[in-house]
C-alpha cells in the first residue's frame, strides 16, 4: 500500500484558495495539493500520495539515516577480503 | 508493369475539400465525396504512380527475393503526442515490423477507418505526417482504402496497414533461434514511447519534455546485418507493446532457452523514471515505438553493438544480458543487489497503481 | 531521484544485510505489513540476501486485497450503470467480484476511468454535471485523507454530483487481530512507513507493550527494510520489545495533524470485514452523516450481497502471514494473475501475485551473466 514518492517543489499557487504546487519527480512534473502539508516551501522535498503531499521529507534525518548507513559500510570495508569474498557476482 | 514508382518530392497543401470542413459519412461510400477526399487529401501527400492509377491494386515491380509482409493496425490516442502522431507510427510501426526480419521495406498500404465527425484538417495532418515518415523511410504508399463510421464508433480515427518488403535469400531471423551463450542487445533507453502517451492520458496527466521514440529501424537493422556473418545475429524484435519483457519472454519461449538480463545495464531516461515511480509502473511493461532487441552471437557482439552504436537510433545501444540453458522459457533479472527475480509476462495492460 | 537512489545503494544494502548475519542466532519471524514493502522485498530478491534464519511473511496491508467481496460487487453494480461515470484507482480494475470484475464491465461498455488522484474525479464531475461520478476510494490510514479532501472540496465548489464509494481499514486493528490469534508466529513488525506518516507511531506503542513485539517503523526502499529488519533483530536478539521510527526523514510520532483532521472531519470508526479474513470490529472508516450526499452506498441505496470467497482461496491464511502463496493447492495453478481466486492474487502488492510475478519456481542459484 501506499505508493508515495518524493519530489522536489519547483512553484507554489494559492488560487481560489487552494494550496498547490508543481512538484518535480525526476524530471517530470506534476501538481500536486499542499493542503495536507500546508508549510511545506518552494525547494522543499515533500512526499507525494494520489497527489496529495502528506509530508515534507526532513532533510537532516535522511541525511542522518545515510550517514548512518555509510558508516556501517565503511566499516564493512575495512574489515577487509572476509566481508569482500561475499560480494554477490 | 510501371515500374518502382517515383515520388516528386512535393507536399502540396490542397484546397478545402468541398464545403466539408468535416467528415461525414458520406465519405466512406464510395461517390463523390470519397472521390474528393482522394483527391484533395490522398493523392497530393502520396503522389506516386502506382497509387495515381488509382486501381483496386498496385503492380509494382520486384526484384528476385524473398517477399516480407506484414500487416498492423494503429488506434493510438491521443492522435498527435509529442514526437509523432498515428500517421508517422503507421509507418514507422510498419516498416520496424519488416525490419526485424531482416528485410528492406519497400511498400505500404493505408486504410482508414475514420469517424463521423472527425475535422478533415484532423486528417489531412496525419495524412501529410503519414508521408513525412514514408520519405525518410524509403517506402511508398501504393494503395488505400477509406470508411467511415458513425459518430460515437471510431475514436476519431483508426488506421490499418499493410508492409512489403524483400529480404535477401539465406536470411532468417526468427525467434525460435537463440541458443545459451548468445548476448542480449538492447538499442537505446526504454519506455519514451509509453510514457509520451501517458503524459497526455485523462486523468493521469504530468509535464514532461519526453517525446515518444517512434522511428524507423530498417537501416539500423541494416547496419546491424552487414556488421555480422549471415546467422550470427539469430533474431531482432521491437519491444511495442507489452515492452521488453514481453519481447524477451516470446523469444525464450519460443526458443525454448532462458533469458538472463542485467538490471543495471538496462537504461531508462530520467523522465521516464520519474513518471513510472510516480505512478508505480515498471519501464520493462512500457511501450517503445524506435528500439529493438536484438539475440547476437557471442563472438560479434562487439562488432554489431559498435555498427548501432554509430548509428543515430542506436547511440545508446548496450548489452543487456545472455541467453542462458537454465530456466527454459524464463526470463530473470537480476538486480544490482545480485539477487534474482523473475520477469514474467502481464495478463493484460499495466494499469497505474497507488498501492 | 533523490531521496530515493541513495536508499537503493548495493553497497549499503549489502554491509545492512551483513550485519543481521552477524547478529542471528536463531530463526526468527517478521513480518511487514505493507505491499508496498511486500513489493519491494520481492522485487529486490531480499529472501536470497538474508540469512536462512529469517523468514518474512507477509501482512495484510494490502486495501486492494482486504476490500469485501461485497464492496467490489457494489462497484460492479454502479459501474454498470448508464447514467455513472465510476472512477478509481488502476489497482481495482481487475479484482474479481462474484462474478466479474471493473476491466471486463469496461469492455462491457461501462464508463470507467482510471485516475492517479480523487482530485481527478472532482474535475469529472464538474465537467459532467448530468451524470453521477462515483469513486471508488479504497486504502489504508494514507489515502483516507485524499479522500476526505476529495468530499471537502467537491462541497466547497458545491459539486451535486459527486459520490465516494469508500472503502477505507485500519492497520492496528488488524495486528491486533493477528497478535490475538492462535495461529500466529510472527515476533516483529515492520510498521507500514506511509501509514505512519499520516498517523503517527502512538497507536503501535500500545500494541508493542502488550503484546511484547518489537514493532520497527519501517520506509519502502531496500535500505529502508533492510534497517528496519536489522533493529528488529537486535531487539529481538535481546529480548526487547519497542517502538523504533526508521522512517524518520518522513514519520514523526504523532504523524502529519492537518491530514488526521481532515480525516475526522468526513470519516468516523466502525466495524468492517476484511476480504479473506472476515470482521475486524473498529478497523474501518465510513463516510459520517453530515457529508451523507456523498455517500455512494446511501444514495444509491446499496444492498450488501454477503458473498463467499472460493474456497480454494487460502487468502485469509496468507493475509494473516500464517501460509505462504506457495502453499496455495491452488496458486500457479487455478489462481494466476489471469484468472485469479482472490484479491491476493489480483492486486501488485498482493503477496500471491507478488511470488507469481517475480519468483514463482526457484531459479537456479549462482547463475552467472
Amino acid at each position: 500500500m501506499c505508493l508515495a514518492v518524493p519530489g522536489k517543489i519547483l512553484t507554489i499557487d494559492d488560487a481560489a484558495g487552494l494550496r498547490q504546487a508543481r512538484v518535480q519527480f525526476g524530471g517530470i512534473t506534476r501538481v500536486a495539493s499542499l493542503e495536507l502539508v500546508p508549510e511545506a516551501e518552494v525547494g522543499d522535498y515533500v512526499l507525494v500520495h494520489v497527489g496529495f503531499a502528506i509530508s515534507r521529507i526532513d532533510e537532516k534525518e535522511a541525511m542522518q539515516t545515510l550517514a548512518d548507513l555509510e558508516t556501517m559500510a565503511r566499516l564493512a570495508d575495512e574489515l577487509g577480503p572476509e566481508e569482500a569474498g561475499q560480494e554477490g557476482q | 508493369m510501371a515500374k518502382r514508382p517515383e515520388f516528386d518530392g512535393v507536399l502540396t497543401c490542397p484546397m478545402p475539400v468541398g464545403v466539408h470542413d468535416r467528415i461525414v459519412l458520406g465519405h466512406g461510400s464510395g461517390g463523390k465525396l470519397s472521390a474528393e477526399l482522394i483527391e484533395q487529401i490522398f493523392l497530393p501527400a502520396f503522389n506516386n504512380s502506382a497509387l495515381n492509377q488509382l486501381n483496386d491494386q498496385a503492380i509494382v515491380d520486384f526484384p528476385g527475393k524473398q517477399l516480407a509482409f506484414t500487416t498492423d493496425s494503429f488506434v493510438v490516442k491521443p492522435l498527435f503526442f509529442p514526437g509523432g502522431d498515428i500517421g508517422s507510427l503507421a509507418v514507422h510501426g510498419t516498416v520496424n515490423d519488416l525490419a526485424m526480419g531482416g528485410a528492406q521495406p519497400l511498400y505500404m498500404s493505408a486504410a482508414f477507418i475514420l469517424e463521423e465527425g472527425l475535422e478533415i484538417e484532423t486528417l489531412r495532418r496525419v495524412v501529410q505526417s503519414l508521408q513525412r515518415a514514408a520519405i525518410e523511410a524509403g517506402v511508398t504508399i501504393v494503395t488505400g482504402d477509406t470508411k467511415v463510421v458513425e459518430k460515437g464508433h471510431g475514436d476519431g480515427l483508426f488506421i490499418n496497414t499493410t508492409g512489403i518488403g524483400t529480404v535477401q535469400r539465406g536470411l532468417t531471423l526468427s525467434a525460435d533461434q537463440a541458443v545459451p551463450g548468445d548476448r542480449v542487445i538492447l538499442s537505446g533507453p526504454l519506455g519514451d514511447h509509453g510514457i509520451a502517451i501517458l503524459a497526455q492520458r485523462e486523468g493521469l496527466e504530468f509535464e514532461t519534455t519526453i517525446q515518444s521514440d517512434s522511428a524507423p529501424l530498417h537501416t539500423l537493422a541494416r547496419a546491424m546485418l552487414d556488421a555480422a556473418p549471415v546467422g550470427a545475429i539469430r533474431c531482432m524484435r521491437d519491444p511495442t507493446r507489452g515492452g521488453l519483457s514481453s519481447t524477451a519472454n516470446e523469444i525464450a519461449a519460443k526458443s525454448r532457452v532462458g533469458i538472463t538480463l542485467e538490471e543495471s545495464c538496462i537504461a531508462v531516461r530520467e523522465e521516464v523514471r520519474g513518471a513510472c515511480e510516480l505512478l508505480g509502473l515498471d519501464p520493462m511493461y512500457v511501450a517503445n515505438e524506435g528500439k529493438l532487441v536484438a539475440i547476437v552471437d557471442p563472438c560479434v557482439a562487439g562488432a554489431v553493438l559498435a555498427a548501432m552504436q554509430q548509428h543515430v537510433y542506436g547511440r545508446e545501444a548496450r548489452i543487456i544480458g545472455t541467453v542462458t540453458e537454465s530456466n527454459p522459457g524464463t526470463v530473470v533479472m537480476r538486480t544490482a543487489f545480485g539477487t534474482t527475480r523473475i520477469v514474467d509476462m502481464l495478463p493484460g495492460d499495466q494499469l497505474p497503481r497507488i498501492c | 531521484m533523490k531521496y530515493v537512489d541513495e536508499f537503493r545503494d548495493p553497497r549499503l544494502a549489502r554491509s545492512l544485510v551483513d550485519d543481521i548475519a552477524k547478529r542471528v542466532t536463531r530463526p526468527w519471524v517478521l513480518m511487514e505489513i505493507c505491499g508496498g514493502q511486500t513489493h519491494t522485498l520481492v522485487r529486490y530478491g531480499f529472501d536470497e540476501l538474508l540469512p536462512k534464519q529469517i523468514e518474512l511473511v507477509h501482512g495484510p496491508g494490502c486495501p486492494v486485497c482486504v476490500t469485501p467481496l461485497e464492496i467490489v460487487d457494489k462497484a460492479i453494480s454502479l459501474a454498470s450503470r448508464r447514467d455513472v461515470i465510476f472512477v478509481s484507482y488502476g489497482d481495482m480494475l481487475r479484482v474479481p467480484g462474484s462474478t466479474t470484475d471493473l476491466f471486463r464491465v469496461k469492455a462491457a461498455g461501462g464508463d470507467i476511468r482510471v485516475v492517479y488522484t480523487p482530485v481527478e474525479a472532482v474535475k469529472i464531475a464538474q465537467a459532467n454535471p448530468a451524470r453521477s461520478v462515483v469513486f471508488f476510494g479504497v486504502g489504508f490510514e494514507t489515502t483516507a485523507p485524499a479522500h476526505a479532501m476529495a468530499i471537502l472540496q467537491a462541497k466547497r465548489l458545491g459539486v451535486t454530483n459527486f459520490y465516494l464509494l469508500a472503502s477505507h481499514v485500519l492497520v492496528p486493528p488488524a495486528i491486533e487481530t493477528l497478535l490475538e490469534s492462535a495461529k500466529n508466529r510472527v515476533q516483529g513488525f515492520i510498521a507500514p512507513g506511509h501509514v505512519c506518516t499520516v498517523v503517527g507511531f502512538q497507536q503501535y506503542e500500545e500494541l508493542a507493550g502488550r503484546y511484547h513485539v518489537p514493532i520497527v517503523v519501517g520506509g519502502f526502499e531496500p535500505t529502508d527494510l533492510l534497517e528496519a529488519i536489522r533493529e528488529l533483530v537486535i531487539q529481538l536478539e535481546d529480548g526487547r520489545a519497542e517502538v523504533v521510527n526508521q522512517y524518520a526523514r518522513s514519520v514523526s510520532r504523532t504523524g502529519n495533524l492537518a491530514a488526521q483532521h481532515a480525516v475526522e472531519q468526513v470519516f468516523e470508526i466502525c466495524d468492517r470485514r476484511w476480504r479473506g479474513i472476515g470482521p475486524i470490529p473498529q478497523s474501518g472508516m465510513r463516510i459520517r452523516p453530515e457529508f451523507a450526499q456523498f455517500d455512494a452506498e446511501r444514495v444509491f441505496g446499496l444492498e450488501g450481497s454477503g458473498a463467499e470467497e472460493p474456497s480454494e482461496c487460502i487468502a485469509a491464511d496468507v493475509l494473516m502471514g500464517i501460509r505462504k502463496p506457495m502453499d496455495c493447492p491452488a496458486f500457479g495453478r487455478q489462481c494466476t494473475p489471469e484468472s485469479p481466486l482472490g484479491a491476493p492474487m489480483v492486486s501488485s502488492e498482493g503477496a500471491c501475485a507478488a511470488y507469481y510475478r517475480y519468483r514463482r519456481h526457484g531459479v537456479e542459484a549462482g547463475m552467472k551473466g
